[in-house]
């Protein structure tokens, strides 16, 4: 989305802005050290399921917000998918004004606790911080929304945006995660009479089904739920669009749009032999039975887990992560990443790896899975392995991993998890033949409009992508959002 | 929250649910299933949906204990409610006339047979159905498989009832009598296993529906994987139905065990602490 800089400017001209500016030298400002969140020790928090981070202090906070140079032009902005006001929110945490810091975020993000955890900041707006040019370490942005959103939460005063006039036209979101949340809040505001259906029996989609608790406390979900509840959005779980009803019964009640956002679906495997043994798991069963089933806390919790010793988890993505650091705290005596190319070419957050790496998780890297092998009872006891050297670079920019000839070898697992990536959900494109899909069955649409090839319906998230952020998914939210508005209006 | 309207005991470990829900009752189709879950802590099991009534706005299911979950679900009564129910899941069985259909069923894989036998007959076929279990005790839905069926055989483990034997004996009675164009199956793995070695004899297509380890039931995780010629397919959103003569029935009875032992000592566990 383009960044309206003089909407910003207002902002920015007010005038305890410019006193606050005035109030310290840019210089002073720039010669204050970024400030590191504190986190639990590694050796404690890899035994539980208690969130890594602990989050600024209001101290600490201020002291971050007061490295920011507040910009005329923020650069920042171009890197965040929603455009946040950023400067707006963190003078406001410099004044003190945690709760209006809050409601600035909200302005433009529906989910800013979650956004502040898991969005990849290092590489959008911190990465395009003024102070990487001065070759100075970026504002900490994302810790500071995360504090923000915090903050608010905790005081119990949470606002919610100011909503126009009910127009009652009914809308239907099908699916609940970062991007059907997103269309839900921002339909909302505009008036619409929204309906959010969800498959699951929890709302949230992959935020509570796929991202531990580790790095994303369910209950931070749940307020944010909360809130679109406030605002009116009706939450229905249980409820599959296209099976449980129609479209076309769902038309006949009145929904004159739809945004899918159904999600990932059908885990990748990597078809080698053995795949099918016992105690290999795609990285979505993995972490569903583990985050949305709770069962780390069988037979409290009615669902089982193999709580593996030596558990291999396959990809060098956040998923990866997430999966390898899940089985370390379910009790793995080793928990490993197997991945096929070197640690610069990890999709995953820096963050995460590091995470990872303090944790105790060790990483195969240049290591590829060729079979897995079973004993009597068909649970995988061992994995055969091929080392891989790197050659050039492949279509992705990334240098093309190369199977060394003669290197595999054996490594002694009793869980697998197999964690590198996913297909789209099949059961949309089932429900509707005439829908148009590409060949990957991700749905295709307008990328100005996220309109799809049917006019009344929308679409964003990982059923466009294939595989996204939580942050793209709801950019593509914002963007399905203003023209499904646009949509209704003009077919009045 | 979704109310249960109706129970009735079929046999010792076998109850018959209904449950209301209006919008299930109206969408689903003969070979379709459902996932419930009780109470916060429980575990999504699939069902298959035995029967409807659109009218009323019902549904019907039929469930064995055989674990804490299960066990749950058939100490229920009328007036209780179910915390989670969605579906309809997976695709429809296709039903066609083709002349004569066996359908075999064991044990509760009666249960979710009777609406395809059902559709079969409705649609035109010859419809000879065989049903299993270990003892007369088991075997369920007959008088209501009676109303449509053209024939009916029962075979009991002990003999306690209809003919002493397996349900392949049954069904190899019926092929060598006359021409069978379709056999249909559902029923333990193993028992599954059998009837798809038997008809591949007699070069009888035949389909099984199967029932794996499910946790989400809309293809999102692959805990249902099982091979179908040598292809990997997840039971939730390609079948439950396949081509039995492909299905590699061997690994999926490996794959059912895959949490047995746990599950065993839980359900010990609970069964204890219920008294
Ligand atoms: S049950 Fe999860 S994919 Fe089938």
């Amino acid at each position: 989305m383009p960044v309206d800089y003089n909407e910003l400017k207002k902002d920015r001209d007010a005038e305890w802005r410019e006193e606050l500016r005035k109030k310290v030298s840019a210089k002073d400002r720039s010669s204050q050290e970024r400030i590191k969140m504190p986190e639990r020790p590694p050796q404690v928090r890899n035994k539980d399921f208690f969130e890594v981070p602990e989050g600024f202090s209001e101290e600490q906070a201020v002291v971050e917000a007061s490295r920011c140079l507040d910009c005329p032009t923020p650069t920042c902005i171009s890197g965040c998918p929603v455009n946040i006001n950023i400067p707006g929110f963190i003078k406001e945490i410099e004044r003190r004004e945690f709760l209006q810091a809050a409601k600035v975020l909200k302005r433009t993000n529906a989910l800013p606790a979650v956004c502040g955890r898991v969005c990849p900041q290092e590489s959008q707006c911190e990465s395009k911080c003024i102070y990487n040019r001065m070759k100075k370490r970026p504002v900490a942005i994302g810790a500071l929304e995360r504090f923000s959103a915090d903050y608010e939460r905790k005081t119990g005063n949470i606002s919610i945006p100011e909503l126009a006039k009910n127009n009652n036209i009914k809308v239907a979101i099908v699916g609940s995660g970062p991007a059907g949340l997103t269309v839900a809040g921002e339909m909302a505001k505009l008036g619409y009479d929204v309906t959010v259906f969800e498959a699951l029996h929890e709302f949230g989609g992959v935020l509570v089904y796929g991202i531990p608790e580790f790095r994303l406390p369910k209950e931070i979900v749940r307020t944010e739920i909360n809130s679109l509840e406030r605002m009116g959005v009706k939450m229905v779980k249980n409820f599959i669009v296209g099976r449980t009803s129609t479209f076309e019964e769902l038309k006949n009640q009145g929904y004159r749009a739809f945004f899918i956002a159904s999600g990932a679906g059908l885990p990748t495997f990597m078809k080698i032999p053995g795949e099918n043994l016992i105690n290999i798991y795609s990285s979505n069963e993995y972490l569903t039975r583990v985050n949305l089933m709770k069962a780390f806390r069988f037979p409290e919790y009615d669902t089982p887990i193999v709580k593996g010793k030596n558990v291999a988890v396959i990809g060098g993505g956040n998923t990866a992560m997430d999966s390898v650091r899940t089985a370390k705290r379910l009790g793995a005596e080793r928990a490993m990443i197997v991945y096929r190319r070197s640690e610069s070419e990890m999709p995953a957050r820096i963050e995460e790896i590091h995470h990872a790496k303090e944790e105790g998780i060790e990483f195969l890297n240049l290591n590829n899975p060729l079979e897995y092998i079973g004993d009597a009872n068909g649970r995988v006891k061992q994995m055969k392995v091929q080392k891989m050297g790197l050659g050039e670079p492949d279509e992705s920019g990334r240098r093309r991993p190369q199977p060394i000839p003669g290197s595999e070898y054996l490594i002694d697992v009793d869980t697998v998890v197999v964690g590198i990536g996913t297909s789209p959900n099949p059961l949309i494109p089932a429900a509707l033949p005439q829908l148009e899909v590409t060949k990957w069955k991700t749905v295709v649409v307008n990328e100005k409009t996220m309109q799809t090839s049917i006019p009344e319906m929308f679409a964003g998230g990982d059923i466009v992508r294939g595989g996204a952020t939580v942050i793209l998914a709801m950019g593509d939210g914002k963007i399905a959002a203003e023209n499904m508005h646009l949509f209704i209006q003009e077919n009045k | 929250m979704y109310k249960i309207l109706e129970k009735e005991v079929l046999s010792e470990n076998v109850v018959k649910l209904i449950l209301d829900n209006p919008v299930i009752a109206k969408s689903r189709k003969a070979g379709q299933f459902v996932i419930v879950k009780i109470g916060e802590k429980g575990e999504r099991i699939p069902l298959t949906i035995a029967d409807a009534d659109p009218k009323n706005g019902t549904i019907t299911l039929i469930v064995q204990k055989v674990g804490v979950s299960s066990h749950k679900l058939c100490t229920m009564n009328p007036g209780d409610l179910v915390t989670d129910l969605v579906g309809p899941l997976g695709k429809a069985t296709e039903i066609e006339k083709v002349g004569t259909v066996i359908a075999a069923g064991g044990g509760v894989g009666i249960a979710p047979l009777y609406p395809i036998a059902k559709a079969f007959k409705e649609a035109g076929n010859r419809l000879i159905v065989v049903l299993a279990a270990r003892n007369k005790d088991l075997i369920i839905l007959e008088k209501e498989m009676r109303v449509f069926a053209d024939e009916i055989v029962v075979m009991t483990d002990d003999g306690s009832y209809g003919k002493k034997g397996l349900v392949t004996a049954g069904m190899e009675e019926v092929i060598n009598r006359e021409k069978v164009d379709l056999a249909v199956t559902i029923g333990p793995a193993i028992m599954m296993k059998f009837v798809a070695l038997l008809t591949q004899k007699y070069n009888i297509h035949t389909i099984a529906s199967l029932n794996t380890i499910m946790v989400d039931g809309t293809g999102m995780c692959g805990a249902c994987r099982i091979s179908v010629g040598g292809q990997t397919k997840f039971v939730c959103v390609d079948g439950p139905e396949f081509d039995a003569h492909k299905v590699d029935f061997d690994e999926m009875l490996k794959r059912l065990n895959a949490y047995k032992q746990d599950e065993e000592a839980a359900y010990k566990q609970y069964l204890e602490s219920l008294n």
